[in-house]
């Protein structure tokens, strides 16, 4: 998974110019090297907008690999049997490695790890907001290991090619990972749709759950957006949450309906002349308040998450004591 | 050779690994630190494989399926020892626990590579490679939280004060220790806690860790024989919650 890294909808219509502090042969520079496709690597110059821009989407992805193993991690006690069992483990220990080469990757844009949880557990940094939500059963987990890996791959295809090169090289090896956790999840999801009545039931009832969480997935319509664009010219942004969702719907929803399940949106269909997928809208609404902490599981994922900071505070203070070994007192 | 002694012993082997693995599993996502998330989860997927190898050889005894026996018995047809059944508490009792526990996993399997029951011996030799890692990994985190600082080490020590009954408990006698011993299929629990005694005592000793002194052991028994806590329990029934839902089902 999982890191959609869509602007935030609080952040769109910043209006203030971003660039006028900096020096415009500099600038002029750098976004000469993007333009040429060059990768822009840790200690060479770049506008504070792009570091800030980057440190932001880079540690939303992290922390969404993260809270991301809450949901399917609580069904690796529950999973059906070896075979699932051992490959959902694999599958989330992926997960939270790639937390760990993501935050590294944004650390050397001059944020800590401790500072990136930190500001996660207050609430101060987004996550993918899909994890807001529960994953009420097995066939919930099935349906995030295939559609919401699914979406993510789409967005991080598009962001390897980006201009930053540390983000780039994480996100080569993250998709390799992913392409796994897709097979996977496509798997489970055929196992359960080709199954019993029960495994069948189970499965449609997890998708329809899933599908406006997906449909949120890729963020809102962002063409109305002016920070969009400057993000794309320095290809921090490949792609806009459009494009993406439509690659998405082109992807998958043949897919789906092959299993024989339906997508729960009576609107849904490919509009033979443009190409272009036809939906109902989803509730931006719902979405904003969501991603503002309003959703059914965000304070659950964040109190787990601090909970686990929490008590694991005395390993870390270890970690931090020097060479020289604590010698226990005689009296 | 003695199929009833042999399957005993697979049993409580494996039902051991399926345990602790499903334990150290269970810190997926919440260790204290990320590397920490990701290692408990790489030996949590070791000890699966391990307890579906040894399930493996038992069905070839003629038991049922692996993923059967694994996820549709009931707690007290379960032969693991008390120490695994524990919940993981806190790091520091989970780290120590891991501690004890591979280090006679590892001497265990080193015993079963030399077994003269074929198939157990072909596991361990695969098996016992993949331990040393674990043991590797548990000896680094005792001696570093133990001698880091005084709250590191007074948790350390609590944590080896709490668990070194219950680790006494792994090494409780089956019924057929004489016949495995005379057939060469596994030297004993007894010797195996000789050995483990060997090793550990000196390391913990090496960490600044007070082994709990001798007249204080009272192995925690009944495991072996299918007395089990109620944590057991809960974890089978979570465990096998998605599996009994149509364990005829290919899941």
């Amino acid at each position: 998974m999982y890191g959609n890294a869509y602007i935030d909808p609080n952040e769109v219509n910043k209006t203030h110019s971003v660039l006028a502090d900096e020096d415009p042969k500099l600038l002029a520079e750098f976004e000469a090297r993007i333009e040429r496709g060059e990768k822009i690597e840790p200690k060479d110059w770049m506008p504070k907008e792009y570091r800030k821009q980057l440190i932001r989407m880079i540690e939303q992805h992290g922390h969404s690999e993260i809270i991301g193993a809450l949901p399917e991690g609580t069904w690796i006690t529950r999973a059906p049997g070896f075979k699932r069992k051992l490959a959902l483990m694999a599958k989330v220990q992926d997960e939270v490695g790639h937390a760990q080469l993501l935050y590294s990757a944004a650390e050397t844009l001059g944020k800590s790890r401790e500072a990136m949880i930190n500001d996660l557990i207050t609430g101060k940094s987004k996550y993918s907001n899909v994890f807001n939500y529960p994953a009420f059963t097995w066939a919930d987990a099935c349906i995030i290991a295939w559609l919401i890996d699914a979406g993510a791959i789409i967005n991080q295809v598009a962001n390897a090619k980006g201009s930053y090169g540390p983000y780039c090289r994480a996100l080569d090896r993250i998709c390799t990972e992913e392409s796994f956790h897709l097979k996977y999840g496509h798997d489970n999801v055929v196992t359960l749709a080709t199954g019993t009545p029960v495994q069948r039931k189970m499965v449609q009832e997890a998708l329809n759950r899933w599908w406006p969480p997906i449909m949120h997935f890729f963020g809102p319509s962002d063409k109305i957006s002016s920070h969009t664009e400057i993000l794309m010219k320095w290809k921090v942004k490949m792609a806009t949450n459009d494009d993406m969702r439509q690659q998405f719907l082109n992807m998958y929803v043949p897919k789906i309906w092959d299993l024989g399940l339906t997508v729960p949106d009576a609107n849904l269909k490919k509009n033979a002349e443009t190409g272009k997928w036809e939906y109902t809208e989803p509730d931006w609404d719902e979405f904003k308040r969501v991603i503002n902490g309003g959703g059914p599981c965000n304070a659950e994922r964040l109190a787990v998450r601090r909970n686990a900071e929490e008590r694991g505070r005395w390993v870390r203070e270890a970690l931090k004591a020097g060479q020289t070994a604590y010698v226990v007192p005689f009296a | 050779m003695n199929v009833a002694a042999i399957k005993e012993l697979l049993y409580k082997v494996a039902d051991d690994q399926l345990v602790i693995g499903h334990r150290n599993s269970e810190w997926t996502g919440l260790g204290p630190i990320l590397e920490e998330d990701i290692a408990f989860s790489s030996m949590a997927q070791d000890k699966l494989g391990h307890a579906q190898g040894c399930y493996q050889i038992l069905h070839d005894l003629g038991e049922a399926e692996p993923d059967q026996i694994a996820f549709s018995r009931k707690a007290n047809q379960f032969h693991n020892c008390h120490f695994v059944e524990l919940p993981n508490g806190e790091y520091d009792f989970s780290l120590m626990r891991h501690f004890l526990f591979d280090h006679a996993d590892q001497i265990r399997f080193e015993m079963f590579a030399n077994s003269s029951f074929e198939p157990l011996a072909k596991l361990a030799k695969k098996v016992k490679g993949e331990i040393k890692y674990h043991v590797f990994h548990g000896n680094t985190w005792i001696n570093k939280l133990s001698t880091a600082n005084e709250v590191s080490h007074i948790r350390m020590q609590t944590a080896l004060n709490e668990s070194w009954n219950y680790a006494l408990g792994i090494f409780e006698a089956g019924s057929f220790e004489t016949e495995l011993k005379n057939e060469g299929i596994f030297e004993g629990e007894n010797a195996l806690q000789n050995r483990w005694l060997e090793v550990v005592c000196p390391l913990l000793e090496k960490a600044g860790l007070k082994v709990p002194e001798q007249h204080t052991w009272e192995p925690v028994l009944g495991g072996r024989r299918g007395y089990h806590l109620a944590h057991l329990e809960a974890l089978v029934t979570e465990m096998s919650e998605v599996f009994q839902i149509d364990p005829t089902a290919t899941w």
